[in-house]
């Protein structure tokens, strides 16, 4: 399965606890207890993903109406790379 | 065990147990102003065990291993000349290892009109010793080693075990406290250098359940330019993870008491070369910040 | 023994209303030597206690709930990171007991994450769990190819973010060992649990635990040991096919034998035990009351009986020789 037609999407958003630091953002993860610390654009990725399993594509779409972005394709590369770190770090899950 | 003591400092209770007399006694001693009672009148909240390092170990070149609830595998026995240092140690451990009732941070903590300045550093950062410094001039001192901040107020409990004095540090102290009394015996040659006990001042020990709300948080550095520097709340953040040993283990309570910790309690970086020095640059920063 | 004192109130909690301080110092240093101090704290949730024993208790409860949610999570990490593979993944031990919710789970500590997959997709299982960011925990040749060689593991472990080790099983006691259980027919007849996961079923989750206690370790932390397989064995409706079950991983023997054992300490009470039956009992009862394993004799004695079972002899002198050689001893 190539990247672009990965579905993203996150698990109950209770899972996360969100504090903002100096510009940065705390993520507390309550199933695995870890703290990170993250910046934009982050945050908002992880507020644009929900229940419903969505492409990078389709993500970038809703992340374009609220915030400005440059370059249309470098853009989508960009948001794949965060979405697979997310989901590294399982912030985020694919399938 | 054969010898054993169960002592409370601050909020914790310590059952300790020795193959030995001497580590025991020296603690009843120098230890005497504190709560002391016996395993069979008060429960423990941890137990400490000095025991001989092997077979035969009790009389042969007598060699204490450091056990207990809470242990490193792979700790390296201490003689027994030292066995005062390791009693301390094996408490410092359970605290270290197995508390939970308050995020722990290793830093020292002293406490003036009802506000807690909070002392966050490496060792050899000065942080022990400006602690015992400034316990004899005015401040109440709070704990050389552990601030234990409070999950659901935020406040800041004491936790006033002996003072552990390293090296010069001794001299330091013999120089501004008139009592030799208040001294224990002097370890030379230990694992950490030369290390010499000092009982806290009276009020520090009587006063040692009562809590107060942190006011400002140092960063102090021995040995540079005297100089201070504003630490933003990341940069806090990071250090007073990294500072303490229990942030994880107590997952969410802690991380919720640090971000408010590091949100409201200014911090700042003290760069000093001598106790004189950082004495007088804490207090414009008291009545900056605190006052 | 202080441990004595422990397994009575893990089987009768009302006895703690009688309990003087010097009996909870003692109890409560042997249940945290034995890792079953959060254990003890569940069994005794409602029984009126002092409040410096609730205090230490809740500490231990707390410490509990949060090795679980860790286990379970790195449950979940192994899943994602063997899912493309389509390989069973079977948890084992503690994070099984979470997973499903057992009552063996309940105050248990759970350490390392222990999963069975089977022998023939153990390489590709190790790959995909290098390239997840598991890596080696101490790269020694030696250990290494005596691993791969004669143990029912890969050499374990550790993630290299999450400093969480993982311990992949491929059957459950070593190639070497006596007793030969049934590997394969236990993935064959595993319980799914969805989200990639899997355990035992409740037969060979005892047989598991059996094999581990009385048949591989050296009986170290054995009482914990035994307790879950009480709580396991509680589990069991039909007694009769868990002893089918035994037979077929040729566990019959140590399968009864932790029955007798646990029906004495937990159970209605004292059975008229054979001699060997009383070795385990002095053995798996010694932890005093500052929580020190008073008979290190006799846990020599089990260690060289553990190697024993597990290795034929010329194989063990093989094996401590190049030990000794590098400056390890049984301890």
């Amino acid at each position: 399965m190539t990247q672009a037609e990965r579905l993203y999407y996150r698990d109950d958003p209770d899972e996360m606890l969100l504090r903002p630091l100096d510009g940065l953002t705390l993520i507390y993860h309550r199933p695995s207890g870890i703290t990170h610390i993250v910046d934009s654009p982050v945050p908002e990725i992880l507020a644009a993903l929900s229940h419903e399993p969505l492409p990078a594509r389709l993500l970038l779409e809703s992340l374009s109406a609220d915030y400005d972005l440059e370059g249309e394709g470098e853009a989508l590369d960009n948001l794949a790379a965060h979405l697979e770190e997310l989901c590294a770090l399982g912030l985020a899950r694919a399938r | 065990m054969r010898h054993h003591l169960l002592l409370a400092i601050g909020p914790a209770r310590f059952r300790i147990g020795s193959a030995w007399r001497g580590p025991i006694d020296a603690l009843r001693r120098l230890y005497a102003a504190y709560p002391q009672s016996s395993q069979d009148d008060a429960v423990a909240d941890f137990t400490v065990r000095l025991e001989p390092a092997g077979i035969g170990r009790r009389w042969w070149r007598p060699s204490v291993r450091i056990a207990g609830d809470h242990h490193l595998p792979d700790a390296v026995p201490m003689a027994l000349r030292h066995g005062l240092l390791a009693a301390e140690m094996g408490m410092n451990l359970q605290m270290a290892l197995g508390w939970r009732r308050h995020l722990l941070i290793h830093a020292s903590s002293v406490e003036k009109d009802g506000k807690v300045l909070v002392m966050a550093g490496e060792s050899g950062s000065g942080k022990s010793t400006l602690a015992a410094l400034l316990g004899e001039r005015g401040w109440r001192l709070m704990g050389d080693e552990f601030a234990l901040l409070d999950f659901a107020t935020g406040a800041i409990h004491p936790f006033p075990r002996l003072v552990s004095l390293k090296n010069q540090a001794i001299d330091v102290m013999r120089r501004e406290v008139d009592d030799a009394a208040r001294f224990g015996p002097l370890m030379a040659a230990t694992p950490k250098g030369d290390i010499a006990h000092l009982i806290p001042a009276a009020e520090a020990v009587s006063r040692m359940s009562e809590a107060a709300p942190p006011a400002l948080l140092l960063f102090p550095r021995y040995g540079h330019a005297p100089d201070i520097r504003a630490v933003g709340e990341g940069e806090a953040f990071m250090h007073l993870t990294q500072a303490s040993t229990n942030y994880v283990a107590c997952g969410e309570a802690a991380f919720t008491a640090l971000h408010r910790f590091v949100t409201t309690v200014p911090s700042i970086a003290l760069d000093f070369s001598s106790g004189d020095e950082a004495d007088r640059m804490i207090g414009r920063l008291w009545r900056e910040y605190a006052g | 023994m202080s441990a004595a004192l422990l397994a009575s109130l893990l089987r009768a909690p009302q006895g703690a209303g009688r309990l003087g301080a010097r009996d909870w110092n003692a109890v409560m240093a042997a249940a945290r030597a034995e890792r079953l101090l959060a254990t003890l704290a569940f069994r005794l949730e409602g029984v009126a206690l002092p409040d410096p024993v609730r205090a230490v208790l809740d500490d231990a409860r707390f410490d509990a709930e949060r090795e679980k949610r860790q286990a379970l999570w790195e449950a979940d990490r192994a899943a994602a990171a063997l899912a493309p593979l389509g390989i069973p993944v079977v948890l084992l031990k503690g994070a099984a007991y979470a997973a499903a919710g057992l009552k063996a789970g309940e105050g248990r500590m759970i350490g390392d994450l222990d999963i069975l997959v089977p022998r023939d997709r153990l390489e590709q299982a190790e790959r995909a769990l290098l390239a997840a960011g598991w890596e080696w925990v101490k790269p020694d040749p030696y250990d290494d190819a005596y691993y791969r060689q004669w143990m029912h593991e890969l050499p374990p472990l550790i993630h290299r973010e999450r400093d969480r080790m993982i311990d992949v099983h491929h059957t459950i006691l070593p190639l070497t060992a006596r007793p030969v259980p049934d590997a394969g027919a236990m993935i064959a007849d595993r319980v799914d649990l969805g989200g990639g996961l899997s355990i035992l079923s409740e037969e060979d989750r005892v047989c598991h635990a059996v094999a581990h206690l009385l048949a591989d370790g050296d009986m170290a932390g054995g009482l914990r040991n035994l307790w879950d397989i009480r709580c396991l064995l509680s589990d069991i409706e039909d007694i009769s096919r868990l002893e089918q079950r035994a037979a077929l991983h040729g566990l019959a023997q140590p399968v009864a034998r932790a029955r007798r054992l646990c029906e004495h300490l937990f159970g209605r009470g004292s059975l008229d035990l054979g001699m060997v039956d009383q070795m385990f009992v002095a053995r798996l009862l010694s932890a005093d009351g500052w929580g020190r394993n008073g008979r290190r004799l006799l846990g020599q004695g089990f260690y060289v009986r553990s190697h024993l079972l597990r290795m034929p002899p010329l194989m063990l002198a093989r094996h401590l020789w190049t030990k000794w050689r590098k400056g390890h001893r049984p301890a």
